[in-house]
């Protein structure tokens, strides 16, 4: 089972370098134990384009899709038995980058 | 098969001894709790369909057991034909091997602990554990909580429905995990406690043994669990010496009796003396007591007194005094109040429930006390008015019928 760990910034700004620390070792324990897929950090979301090409004729907008003081400021796909192993990780992860994180299932 | 005259009589007492069994089986062995509860359902409707005609069966737990069993088949067959690839990823995770769990070996304690996951809402927790352990219908549970039905029906869909996505395991929690997770269980069967303890509906019995003593029941198993953990202890202790009046609690009128009125030779004495040696023991472990060891408490210092007049007020108000620094919620200072009025008059203690008014205005209880208290202070009318807006808020025959006697005897 994979869930999508979400890292929300409500204004916190970019990683501090203790932060980061953090976050690297975390990421190695999820390798080491065999919960890591893929992880990856976002900057900011003004520079971000939103595309659509539903009618054949793409359409590009400047900005993010949703306006919002909380972004997507980077996520985890992490394998786990089960929602107890999910939250426990995030748990783990959220004190690491020290935010708030929401964990969700793929389908 | 034996043909009884009194079959619902039969099917209502199937249905409380065995609903939570015959779930917490299904779920285990098809791992769907969706299907478990429906397949419980289609079992219990058959038995009203069947019984009548049949006779009921001579084991009634094993006949609702193979016939969910069967119902449940049904189901997952015609899902399979719908669509094989996403019922597969309902399924409920369970990878504990199947081993005996000593102590703790009841299906039903499973059930409990994913009901009860922190990942749902706590209400949604009760809620669901109300409906899936409980076997509580939907106006029932809505009616506990004061919401729609639909919006009660809607969120234990919704709950259901996150269990199977989020893959909320079926099983009981490891050991480091189980402190946290027991006191969100606590909430759950204190609820269920005082559904069984003043039940609603015009139809129930003013008092459902089934759900206190079920509630009593899986107390016990976590005390087993957790024998060290003093609010398990303080919550059994809480349940005995309430569940110890029950006999007392209700005339055979079928009127509800107040505590100073209760027959208290009726009370029973074992239950009394588990739960004063439970709040002793909690006393003697010297650790500051949570909510439900202070409420054990309260309800100690009443089953200690031979009558009303005995009753230790001080000790009363002085331990409200504590739970409110605990729980500053208005229930706890309308329950508060009560003790006041008898240690420093119905003035006192009226002007205290009148400043709850704004949030407790469409509680029964409130109502009932101020009634109370208004008749107490001889302010007749306003006490009748009061009676009046508790009787149509009270959703217990015994208390109705308490209530509206009390009422008629204002001058």
């Amino acid at each position: 089972m994979q869930y999508l760990v979400s890292v929300i910034d409500d204004g916190t700004g970019p990683a501090t370098p203790k932060e980061d620390g953090a976050i690297d070792e975390f990421n190695d324990r999820l390798r080491a134990e065999g919960h890591w897929v893929f992880a990856g950090g976002l900057g900011s979301p003004d520079p971000a384009t939103v595309v659509d090409n539903r009618s054949g004729e793409a359409v590009f907008t400047d900005g993010p899709f949703v306006e919002s003081k909380e972004y997507l400021a980077g996520f985890w796909i992490i394998e786990a038995a089960d929602l107890d192993v999910a939250l426990k990780l995030a748990a783990e992860g959220s004190k690491a980058c020290n935010r708030k994180i929401e964990v969700r299932p793929f389908l | 098969m034996s043909v009884v005259d009194d079959v619902p009589e039969l099917i209502t007492r199937a249905h409380q001894a065995e609903w939570a069994r015959v779930v917490a089986a299904l779920a285990r062995r098809f791992g769907d709790l969706d299907i478990a509860e429906e397949a419980a359902a289609d079992a219990f409707a058959a038995a009203v369909e069947r019984w009548p005609v049949d006779g009921v069966p001579p084991n009634p737990g094993a006949w609702l057991t193979t016939t969910a069993n069967r119902k449940a088949i049904d189901r997952i067959r015609r899902e399979c034909k719908r669509d094989d690839k996403h019922r597969e990823a309902l399924m409920l995770s369970d990878d504990d091997p199947a081993e005996p769990l000593g102590a703790i070996d009841d299906e039903r304690l499973r059930l409990i602990f994913t009901c009860c996951h922190p990942a749902l809402a706590m209400e949604t927790r009760m809620a669901l554990t109300l409906r899936m352990v409980g076997g509580l219908t939907m106006p029932e549970i809505a009616r506990a909580f004061l919401v729609q039905e639909s919006a009660m029906g809607q969120r234990i869909t919704r709950a259901k429905a996150k269990i199977k996505a989020a893959r909320i395991p079926y099983r009981v929690p490891s050991a480091e995990d189980l402190p946290a997770r027991v006191s969100g269980v606590l909430a759950v069967l204190f609820l269920v406690f005082n559904e069984g303890y003043l039940a609603t509906g015009p139809d129930t019995d003013p008092v459902r043994h089934d759900l206190t003593a079920e509630a009593i029941r899986l107390t016990r198993l976590i005390r087993v669990l957790l024998p060290r953990d003093g609010e398990v202890a303080g919550l059994l202790a809480l349940m005995l010496l309430t569940e110890a009046r029950r006999t007392a609690r209700v005339s055979a009128s079928g009127e509800l009796v107040a505590l100073g009125e209760q027959d208290r030779g009726a009370w029973d004495e074992e239950l009394i003396a588990e739960g004063h040696r439970l709040v002793r023991e909690r006393l003697a472990a010297g650790v500051a007591p949570g909510r439900y060891q202070i409420l054990a408490a309260i309800n100690a210092v009443h089953t200690s007194a031979r009558d009303i007049r005995d009753t230790d007020w001080s000790q009363v108000v002085a331990l409200y005094d504590q739970l409110v620094r605990l729980d500053p919620s208005p229930i706890v200072a309308l329950n508060r109040a009560i003790a006041v009025a008898e240690l420093d008059g119905p003035e006192v203690a009226l002007a205290a429930v009148d400043r709850l008014e704004d949030k407790l205005a469409g509680y029964h209880a409130f109502q009932a006390t101020r009634a109370e208290l208004l008749r107490r202070v001889g302010r007749s009318q306003q006490s009748r008015a009061a009676y009046d807006k508790a009787i149509e808020l009270a959703g217990n025959t015994a208390e109705t019928a308490y209530l509206t006697r009390r009422r008629d005897q204002l001058g």
